[in-house]
């Protein structure tokens, strides 16, 4: 059948099924690779894009659940300003190593940001406990999203 | 620029805004997928294999395909495909082939395998005297054990499980063949193990076989060995249907049928007369699983080093390493050490604590230092700085607050680790005679030119910024493209903590060659082989001399809180001191540092991996617990600058030193902090509960 919804901005058609997981839809139907699939199961966090705005494992969604919705991946959020500061602050920090959980790990971020909490320690270990990544060890990630916590609650007051 | 100039990593943007291409990312022209058909028993006969009708678009691809079946890695004993026989539940027995994913899956349900069962071996205990199921045995000794003379003795068994790598990005590789030409895309550590491997495979002549790394998401050693399986697998069926067939694997095989770090058994036996240790004997026992692997390489590594950081005059080294039908163990970050360190760092552990006195106290009597004798008998050439270690290590953790914390159940743990950079022995003289070019084009920049690959280590910046310092110039004047073999010569596998020392010191002379012809016109190539360095004398048949080219060294300290009632383990705090030489880039070298604590801290109390009669019982990421952000200490790093005269800049080994002395420092902290001996990792509360409850 033929599915309808928004990408990264644009209407979008695509001829599928209904159990059809939104993860292969973005990956194959669309070449939006950046989105990757790393368990399968919603565990690790490689495949996470916002569903109207908000954080899901893609790996997780059926089409059905994407009808007439918003989706927007990685390729879309780094068209944005607010990717352009989570970028500098993960590159500062140094908090990239093999990188394929990278832009799993910055659509988390960017979901908590949009929780508009001040971002404490609580705030961040829960936010991206759900993010597995196995080079860093997630200090440097930790360092990144509290140095980014500052500035963006900078730019608020 | 400077070498201790501050950069960002060079390869990070790509990787942030996801844009950089995995091998899954990749589209081939006219790509076929494959996928593994796996034997579903431990051991026996293959007596048919009922396949449904062959449907157009389907390919079996097995043995009778295969021109010469063997594997090559140490030995060629392991197939690319089974025939007739199977050794462990997962191998592989053909591939079947086709452009639709799901005809391939529907095809593949439809195969039946019949065979005859036999009884595997599962337990490195049946194994034990018995020629036929020993790889390797080694024995050596220092001083003379047998005439001792002592007043006390002090013995335990300490053991470990499997750990999986679990590299984000799971196994991955292409292969095409056209023009009479195998070529090998994706995701790899060692290029030319993959080369070797298909010469022997195919009988194609080298020039016939190219293999192109593509970015890597993770390996740890888990695409070390293993992927020269697949590669065979994929030359074959891609000479056989004449199409680039892609070989990926979905995350639950990965987990289940690849290779793991090995189980272990250490016995060590302290003898010790008025209090002071005058003698140590080590039984260090692996599960080599069913095929030789890299196994007898993996138990060197875990021998060799037995003594630690410590002189000990009188030493017997027995090393074993099993054939079972469990899974195919492997590389994985500290290769045989993890296993004997922590050994060897709970014993000591255990022994300050029998002699009631503190663990770093006790260790400063027998530190080893520049001149003594190692334990294979070579002399310690290079300057070590262990009591500064300590004395840092103790200043950084505040020890003597930390230690006399009165909560009852926090607790305090201690490991000092060595790690040999490079391969062991006169491996990187005899054996891999690493080769670097460096070439300067036209428009004046310079191309590195190596085998080693970028897997997140950092490589790629760390190689790139020695060039451009030895050269001053500027890091973007730099390329460094993805390795592929038509290009590159051998500058050997990206293994053994070895690329910035080993590769990166050949890279630092040539770039000193290259600097006086920077200003010629036209292109400039220079070339740059290793040469074993004077004072490295070793003899691989006695396991006698310098067992490695330069030691690196790890002062770890961790801190627990033990919950009284779940008795559930909080790691909080891991300090660690280090010695790698010279950080070349210290970001990189700060990430490798918490990357491998997060790997200990998985293998010290997390990461349970467990395996029944040959079948693995974790097989995904909610049965298999790695480490996540909230199940991190708080790490604190430093570091003393000691610089190797080799290395470039001074450079160590660094990469696989982190991971090591952390599972040891966790488990004497819970003992510290409940008084329950730990013998055996990783600790979880259910092994605490078990003890306490005995």
């Amino acid at each position: 059948m033929i599915i309808g919804f928004e990408l990264n901005g644009e209407q979008v058609t695509v001829e599928t099924t209904l159990s059809m997981r939104l993860l292969d839809i973005v990956r194959n139907d669309f070449g939006l690779t950046g989105t990757k699939e790393g368990c399968s199961e919603g565990e690790c966090g490689a495949c996470i894009v916002f569903l109207d705005g908000k954080v899901v494992n893609s790996c997780m969604v059926p089409m059905s659940n994407v009808v007439g919705r918003s989706v927007v991946t990685i390729e879309g959020f780094s068209e944005t300003e607010r990717y352009k500061q989570i970028e500098a602050a993960f590159r500062n920090a140094g908090a990239v190593q093999c990188g394929f959980c990278i832009p799993g790990m910055i659509m988390a971020v960017e979901g908590i940001l949009r929780l508009n909490k001040p971002l404490t320690d609580e705030v961040i270990k829960e936010g991206l406990s759900g993010n597995i990544c196995r080079c860093t060890g997630y200090q440097s990630i930790y360092e990144a999203v509290r140095h980014l916590g500052e500035e963006v609650w900078q730019d608020v007051q | 620029m400077k070498i201790r100039d501050r950069i960002c990593r060079v390869d990070s943007v790509e990787k942030i805004n996801g844009k950089v291409r995995y091998i899954e990312d990749i589209d081939f022209e006219n790509l076929h997928f494959a996928r593994t058909l796996r034997s579903g028993i431990a051991k026996g006969e293959i007596l048919s294999i009922d396949y449904p009708e062959i449907p157009d678009g389907i390919w079996v691809v097995d043995a009778s395909d295969t021109p010469v079946n063997e594997v090559l890695m140490i030995k060629g004993d392991m197939p690319v495909f089974a025939d007739k026989t199977v050794n462990y539940i997962g191998e592989p027995i053909a591939l079947i082939v086709g452009k639709d994913k799901q005809q391939v899956i529907e095809f593949m349900n439809g195969i039946v395998v019949n065979y005859r069962k036999d009884e595997g071996i599962f337990h490195i205990d049946e194994c034990r005297g018995h020629e036929d199921m020993t790889y390797s045995s080694y024995e050596y000794q220092k001083g003379d054990i047998g005439e001792l003379d002592y007043d006390d003795t002090f013995e335990k068994v300490y053991s470990t499980g499997y750990q999986e790598q679990l590299y984000m990005e799971k196994q991955g590789l292409v292969g095409e063949y056209s023009d009479n030409i195998v070529t090998i895309h994706g995701s790899m550590q060692c290029p030319y193990y993959i080369k070797n491997a298909l010469i022997h495979c195919t009988e194609l002549p080298g020039d016939n076989i190219r293999v192109i790394q593509n970015t890597t998401g993770g390996a740890f050693g888990g695409k070390e060995e293993y992927p020269s399986l697949m590669a065979c697998q994929l030359a074959v069926a891609a000479m056989k249907i004449k199409a680039p067939v892609e070989l990926i694997f979905d995350r639950r095989e990965d987990i289940l049928y690849t290779t793991k770090r090995h189980p272990s058994q250490t016995r060590i036996k302290t003898y010790l007369k008025e209090r002071r240790i005058v003698g140590m004997a080590f039984t260090y026992e692996l599960d080599g699983g069913p095929y030789w692997g890299l196994t007898d390489v993996v138990l060197q590594r875990g021998i060799l080093t037995l003594t630690g950081c410590y002189n000990i005059e009188n030493v017997k080294v027995e090393g074993k390493a099993y054939k079972t039908n469990n899974i195919f163990t492997g590389a994985f970050r500290g290769f045989g050490a993890p296993q004997s360190m922590f050994a060897l760092e709970q014993h000591m552990n255990q022994l300050a604590r029998y002699l009631n006195k503190d663990p770093i106290e006790f260790r400063r009597q027998y530190f080893v230092k520049k001149g003594d004798i190692s334990a294979t008998s070579g002399v310690f050439n290079e300057t070590i700085m262990l009591q500064e270690m300590a004395d840092k290590l103790e200043k950084m953790s505040d020890y003597e607050e930390i230690k006399n914390k009165k909560d009852y159940y926090h607790g305090v743990g201690v490991a000092f680790i060595p790690h040999g950079g490079g391969f062991t022995g006169d491996g990187e003289a005899s054996h891999i005679k690493a080769v670097v070019n460096l070439k300067k084009d036209e428009s004046g920049s310079v191309h590195i030119l190596v085998s080693s690959v970028e897997m997140g280590q950092g490589a790629k910046t760390v190689l790139a910024k020695i060039v451009a310092s030895a050269l001053d110039i500027g890091i973007d004047r730099i390329v460094y493209d993805d390795p592929d073999t038509f290009k590159v010569p051998d500058s050997g596998p990206t293994v053994a903590s070895r690329t910035t020392m080993v590769v990166g010191g050949l890279l630092y002379k040539a770039a000193r060659k290259l600097k006086p012809l920077m200003s010629q016109k036209g292109e400039v190539l220079v070339t740059e082989t290793f040469k074993q360095p004077d004072n490295i004398k070793w003899d691989q048949t006695q396991l006698r001399g310098n067992a490695y080219l330069s030691y690196s060294w790890a002062a770890v300290i961790a801190e627990v809180e033990v919950d009284p009632i779940t008795f559930e383990i909080k790691c909080t705090n891991i300090h660690g001191v280090y010695d790698v030489g010279l950080p070349i880039d210290e970001d990189t070298f700060i990430g490798q540092v918490h990357g491998g604590v997060a790997q200990g801290v998985g293998y010290g109390m997390l990461e349970v991996m467990e395996s029944i009669d040959g079948l693995i019982q974790q097989n995904s990421f909610s049965s298999y617990s790695v480490p996540t952000m909230a199940d991190m200490p708080r790490m604190y790093t430093d570091w003393i600058y000691n610089p190797y005269k080799e290395g470039p800049y001074g450079a160590k080994a660094a990469g696989e030193l982190t991971l090591v002395g952390v599972a040891p420092a966790i488990a004497s902290a819970v003992q510290d902090a409940i008084g329950i001996e730990i013998n055996d990792l990783p600790v979880t509360s259910e092994k605490i509960l078990a003890e306490v409850l005995r």
